[in-house]
C-alpha cells in the first residue's frame, strides 16, 4: 500500500516535469511543424548551466533563472541558424537537423562540463510524512513550482497580446502575416519559451537523478509520446497525458524493472496510435 | 497608388496569371469581375506575395512590392479580406479583431476609439465579442472578418468574394459597409461575381478571363450596354 | 493521364557502369594493397553502406523515415549470433537464414502497425520500436546476455567444390563484397521495376498515388520488409565479421547515423548511402585522431550544413539519372 502511495507521488511529480518539458515540445510544433529532437538536450544543457551557476552562487533560484534565460537565447540563436533556412522544404529535413543538433549538443556538453555527473542539491531540505511514508519536500516543491510555471504559460497564452500572436500564428500563419504579425519573429520567440521550459525542467529535476550528458534522450523520447497520447499541438491534452503516462510508469516499476517500465509508455503510444485515430491516422480509401 | 504591370503569376506549377496589368488609385473602389477559376483570388494572392510571380511589377504608392516580407504589407496599408474569411476559430471575436489593433504604435485611446467603430458598423459583434471565432454564422465571419480588416486603418481592403455563399439580407448588409468604407476614403479592389452589387459599389471595372484582364471600363459603361457582362459572365 | 509515373529520359549512362564496375574492382583488390586496419575498415564500410541502402528503400524511395533500422540491424546480428550459439557446428547458412527471419518477423510487426500511420507518427512510432527492442534485449540477460552482449566464433565458408575452410579477412572481405553486390543489385532491380515506381509515385505525392488506386498501405508494407530484410542482413554481416552482439547496436542512435549516411551520400540513389558512410566514417577516423570523442561535434555541424546547403547529399545529382 505504501508503495502505491509512493509511486504516485512520483507519478504525478515526474509528470509534472514531463509536462514542462512536453508543453515546449507541443507549442514548437503546433506552431511550426517542428519536432524538436533536440528538445531533450536543451534540458540537458540548461541542467548544466544551472548546476555551474549554482556552484558559483549557491542560489538555486538564480540558477534556475540563468539556466532558462541562457538557453532560450541558445534555442533562438539555434532556430535562426538552422531550423529558418529550412522553413517551407520538406519536414523530414527538420527532423534530421535537429537531431544533428541533439548529437552536437550532447558532445559538446561532454566537452564542456567532462564526463563525471555534476549534481544540483536540493532547494528544499526535508522529507514530509504522508501516513506511513516519508517523501522529500523538494520534490513537492518541484511539482508545484512546475504547475506554477505551466501556469504562468497558459495565462501568458491567453491573454497576453504576443500569446493572442503566437494562438493566431499556430492557426493560421498566412492569415496572421497578413494582419501584420511578424511571423518569423514569433517562430524565434516560441522557439526560445519552449527551450527554456526545458532547461528550467532540466535545473527542476537535477536533484532527482544527477546532470550528464545522455539525460536528454530520454526526455525527448517520452514528451514525443506525451505529445502524440495527448494531441499533437494541444497543450492542456499533453499536460494530463504526462501525468497519466508518468503515473502508468510509476506504477509498472513495482512490478518490472525501471528500465523496462519505459515499455509501458511505449504501449500506451502504440494503443493511442491504434485506437484514437483522431488525426493519427491516413484516411482509409474510399 | 496599387499599380499591376503585366503581372505573370504561378501557382505551382500552373501558369495561372498573364500579364495582368490593373490600377486602383486612392480612394477608388475598383472592381474584379470574372467567372469563377479566370484568376481573380490569384490577383489578389500575387499582391499578397502568395503566389510566385514570374513576371510584371507590383507597386504600392511608388514601391515595389518585390521582396517585401507578407507581413510587412498591413504597416504599409494593404489589408486583406480573403474568399474563405479566415476567421482565427479558436480566438474569441475580439481577440481576432486584437490581432490587428494590437500593433505598434497605436495609442490605447485609437484603439479604444477604433474598436467601438467596428462596433458601430457590426452590433452583432460586439454582442458575441468574446466568443470564439469558429461559433459565428458564415454572415457574421464574414462582418468580422471585414471589421478585423477595417482595424488595420488600412489604405485599401483586397476584398475577395465578401458576398459569397450569403443571404440577400446579408449581401445588402455588405454592400452598405462597402459604401462606408469608400466614403471613409478607404479605397477597395473588390473580387466578385454578384455584377449588380460590384457595377453598383465600383467606378471601375476589369473583367478577368483565363487568367489575363479582357476588358476595362467604367461601371456606367458596362451598366448602359450590358453586352460585354453577357459575353463573359454570362449574366 | 498514365497510371504510372511520367518515365525519366533514357537509362544511366554507360559511364555509370562503368564507374560502377571501377569501384567492385578496386574493392577486390583491396585486400592485396591496404593495410590491415583499413581492409577492415573497408569491409565495415560495405556493411555500414548496405545498412544505409536499405534505409534508402524508405527514405529515398517511399519518402518514409524510419529511426526503426537500429531494431533489424540488431535483430539480424542477434539472430545470427543465434544461429552461431545454438548450431554445432556453426553454419554459415543457418546465420543468415535466423538473422533474415529475426530481422523479418520484427519487419512485420513494425510494417503492419508503422504503415498505418503518417509521416511523422510513423518516424516516432519507428523510433519507439526500435526503443523497445533495445529494452528487451537490453533486459533479457539471460538470453541476450544484456549489456555484455554476446560472443561467438565464426563460421566456416562452405564453398563447393573448394575446401571449405575459416574465413580469412581477405575472403571475408570478398564474401562481403559479394553480399553488398548482390543485394545492391537485387534492390537496384526491385526499384526500377513498376514496384519501384510506385513506390517514388508515393514519395512524390502519396494522396495522388492513393487516388489512383494503388493500396498505398500494402506498397509501404512490402517496402518495410524489403528494408528491415536487407538490414538484417547487415547485421549478420556484421556478427560474423566482428564475432560478437552487442545492445549498442540497437539503440536508436545507430538508426540515426544510417540516416545521416543517407543524407550525406544522397537519397534515392542507392549508390549515395554507400558513399554516405564512406564519407561519414572516413571523417569520423580522421577527426577522432585529432579530437578523440569529440569528433562528433564538427561532423555534426557538417552533417547540419549538408541539410541546409546540400539537400541531395554528396551523390544526389545521380537521382535523376539513376531512377530512369
Amino acid at each position: 500500500m505504501d508503495q502505491i502511495l509512493v509511486q504516485t507521488l512520483h507519478g504525478v511529480v515526474n509528470g509534472m516535469v514531463l509536462a514542462m518539458v512536453a508543453s515546449g515540445l507541443t507549442l514548437i510544433f503546433g506552431i511550426m511543424d517542428i519536432v524538436n529532437f533536440a528538445h531533450g538536450d536543451l534540458l540537458m544543457l540548461g541542467a548544466f548551466v544551472g548546476a555551474s551557476v549554482l556552484g558559483v552562487t549557491g542560489n538555486y533560484w538564480l540558477a534556475l533563472l540563468a539556466a532558462a534565460v541562457a538557453i532560450a537565447i541558445l534555442g533562438a540563436v539555434l532556430q535562426v541558424t538552422t531550423l529558418r533556412p529550412l522553413i517551407g522544404r520538406d519536414p523530414l529535413t527538420t527532423i534530421l537537423a535537429t537531431f544533428g543538433l541533439s548529437l552536437v549538443l550532447q558532445k559538446y556538453a561532454l566537452w564542456q562540463w567532462g564526463p563525471s555527473v555534476r549534481r544540483i542539491s536540493e532547494p528544499v531540505p526535508g522529507d514530509f510524512t504522508l501516513f506511513h511514508i516519508q517523501y522529500p519536500w523538494y520534490r513537492v516543491a518541484t511539482a508545484v513550482l512546475a504547475g506554477l510555471i505551466l501556469g504562468g504559460l497558459w495565462l501568458f497564452l491567453k491573454y497576453g497580446k504576443y500569446g493572442i500572436w503566437i494562438r493566431a500564428t499556430t492557426q493560421d500563419r498566412v492569415m496572421a502575416q497578413a494582419m501584420g504579425i511578424p511571423v518569423p519573429l514569433v517562430y524565434t520567440a516560441v522557439f526560445a519559451i519552449g527551450s527554456a521550459m526545458a532547461a528550467a525542467s532540466g535545473v527542476l529535476f537535477g536533484p532527482f537523478a544527477g546532470v550528464t550528458q545522455t539525460m536528454g534522450f530520454d526526455f525527448t523520447l517520452r514528451a514525443f509520446i506525451v505529445v502524440v497520447v495527448g494531441g499533437m499541438g494541444n497543450l492542456g491534452g499533453s499536460i494530463l497525458a504526462s501525468i497519466f503516462v508518468s503515473l502508468l510508469e510509476s506504477y509498472a516499476a513495482i512490478i518490472v524493472s525501471p528500465a523496462q517500465a519505459v515499455i509501458v509508455s511505449f504501449i500506451a503510444l502504440v494503443l493511442t496510435m491504434l485506437f484514437r485515430p483522431t488525426g493519427l491516422f491516413v484516411p482509409t480509401p474510399k | 497608388m496599387l499599380v499591376l504591370e503585366n503581372v505573370d503569376a504561378h501557382y505551382g506549377k500552373s501558369h495561372v496569371l498573364h500579364g495582368v496589368s490593373i490600377e486602383v488609385r486612392a480612394g477608388e473602389v475598383v472592381g474584379l469581375l470574372g467567372r469563377n477559376g479566370v484568376g481573380k483570388t490569384t490577383t489578389l494572392k500575387a499582391i499578397m506575395g502568395m503566389a510566385r510571380r514570374t513576371a510584371g511589377r507590383i507597386t504600392f504608392e511608388g514601391r515595389d512590392l518585390q521582396g517585401v516580407p507578407p507581413h510587412a504589407l498591413a504597416g504599409l496599408g494593404i489589408a486583406w479580406v480573403p474568399e474563405e474569411r479566415r476567421i482565427f476559430r479558436l480566438l474569441t471575436v475580439l481577440e481576432n479583431l486584437r490581432t490587428g489593433l494590437d500593433r505598434s504604435g497605436i495609442t490605447p485611446a485609437r484603439r479604444e476609439a477604433l474598436l467601438e467603430k467596428v462596433y458601430a458598423y457590426f452590433p452583432i459583434l460586439r454582442e458575441r465579442r468574446n466568443q470564439p471565432g469558429g461559433t459565428l454564422s458564415g454572415g457574421e465571419q464574414q462582418m468580422l472578418a471585414i471589421a478585423r480588416a477595417m482595424v488595420l486603418e488600412p489604405k485599401i481592403i483586397l476584398l475577395d468574394e465578401p458576398t459569397e455563399g450569403l443571404m440577400p439580407r446579408m449581401v445588402a448588409q455588405i454592400q452598405e459597409i462597402v459604401h462606408a468604407l469608400h466614403r471613409d476614403g478607404v479605397a477597395i479592389l473588390l473580387v466578385e461575381q454578384n455584377v449588380p452589387l460590384t457595377l453598383d459599389a465600383a467606378g471601375r471595372v476589369y473583367i478577368m478571363e483565363k487568367g489575363a484582364v479582357r476588358h476595362h471600363a467604367s461601371s456606367a459603361e458596362l451598366r448602359a450596354d450590358q453586352r460585354v457582362i453577357h459575353e463573359y459572365l454570362g449574366v | 493521364m498514365s497510371a504510372t509515373p511520367a518515365a525519366r529520359p533514357g537509362p544511366p549512362v554507360v559511364g555509370y557502369w562503368i564507374g560502377f564496375a571501377v569501384v567492385v574492382a578496386l574493392l577486390i583488390i583491396a585486400p592485396f594493397v591496404l593495410p590491415p586496419f583499413w581492409q577492415r575498415f573497408a569491409t565495415e564500410i560495405l556493411i555500414w553502406g548496405l545498412l544505409a541502402m536499405s534505409s534508402d528503400i524508405l527514405i529515398g524511395y517511399t519518402g518514409m523515415v524510419s529511426f526503426g533500422h537500429s531494431a533489424f540491424f540488431g535483430l539480424g546480428m542477434y539472430g545470427a549470433a543465434a544461429a552461431l550459439l545454438t548450431v554445432k557446428p556453426p553454419s554459415l547458412g543457418l546465420a543468415v537464414l535466423y538473422g533474415l527471419v529475426a530481422a523479418g518477423v520484427a519487419a512485420v510487426f513494425v510494417a503492419y502497425f508503422a504503415t498505418r500511420l503518417r509521416e511523422i507518427y510513423f518516424s516516432i512510432s519507428t523510433l519507439v520500436f526500435s526503443q523497445i527492442f533495445y529494452v528487451i534485449i537490453f533486459t533479457w540477460t539471460e538470453v541476450t546476455g544484456g549489456e555484455n552482449g554476446l560472443t561467438f566464433s565464426q563460421p566456416r565458408l562452405p564453398l563447393p567444390g573448394l575446401s571449405s575452410d575459416r574465413f580469412t579477412p581477405t575472403t571475408l572481405h570478398w564474401f562481403v563484397l559479394t553480399v553488398v553486390v548482390i543485394s545492391y543489385l537485387l534492390v537496384r532491380r526491385i526499384t526500377q521495376s513498376p514496384f519501384g515506381k510506385v513506390l517514388q509515385s508515393i514519395r512524390e505525392n502519396e494522396p495522388r498515388t492513393r487516388a489512383i488506386g494503388y493500396p498505398v498501405e500494402r506498397y509501404k508494407m512490402v517496402a518495410v520488409m524489403l528494408s528491415g530484410l536487407f538490414a538484417g542482413l547487415a547485421g549478420v554481416l556484421y556478427a560474423i565479421q566482428n564475432k560478437f552482439a552487442a545492445p549498442d547496436f540497437v539503440f536508436f542512435v545507430v538508426s540515426g547515423e544510417v540516416i545521416i549516411f543517407n543524407v550525406m551520400g544522397g537519397m534515392g540513389t542507392l549508390v549515395g548511402p554507400f558513399a554516405g558512410a564512406a564519407f561519414f566514417l572516413l571523417l569520423r577516423e580522421g577527426l577522432s585522431r585529432f579530437l578523440t570523442e569529440y569528433y562528433l561535434i564538427p561532423l555534426g555541424i557538417i552533417f547540419i550544413i549538408m541539410i541546409i546547403f546540400l539537400p541531395q547529399g554528396l551523390l544526389g545529382f545521380l537521382r535523376r539519372r539513376l531512377n530512369a
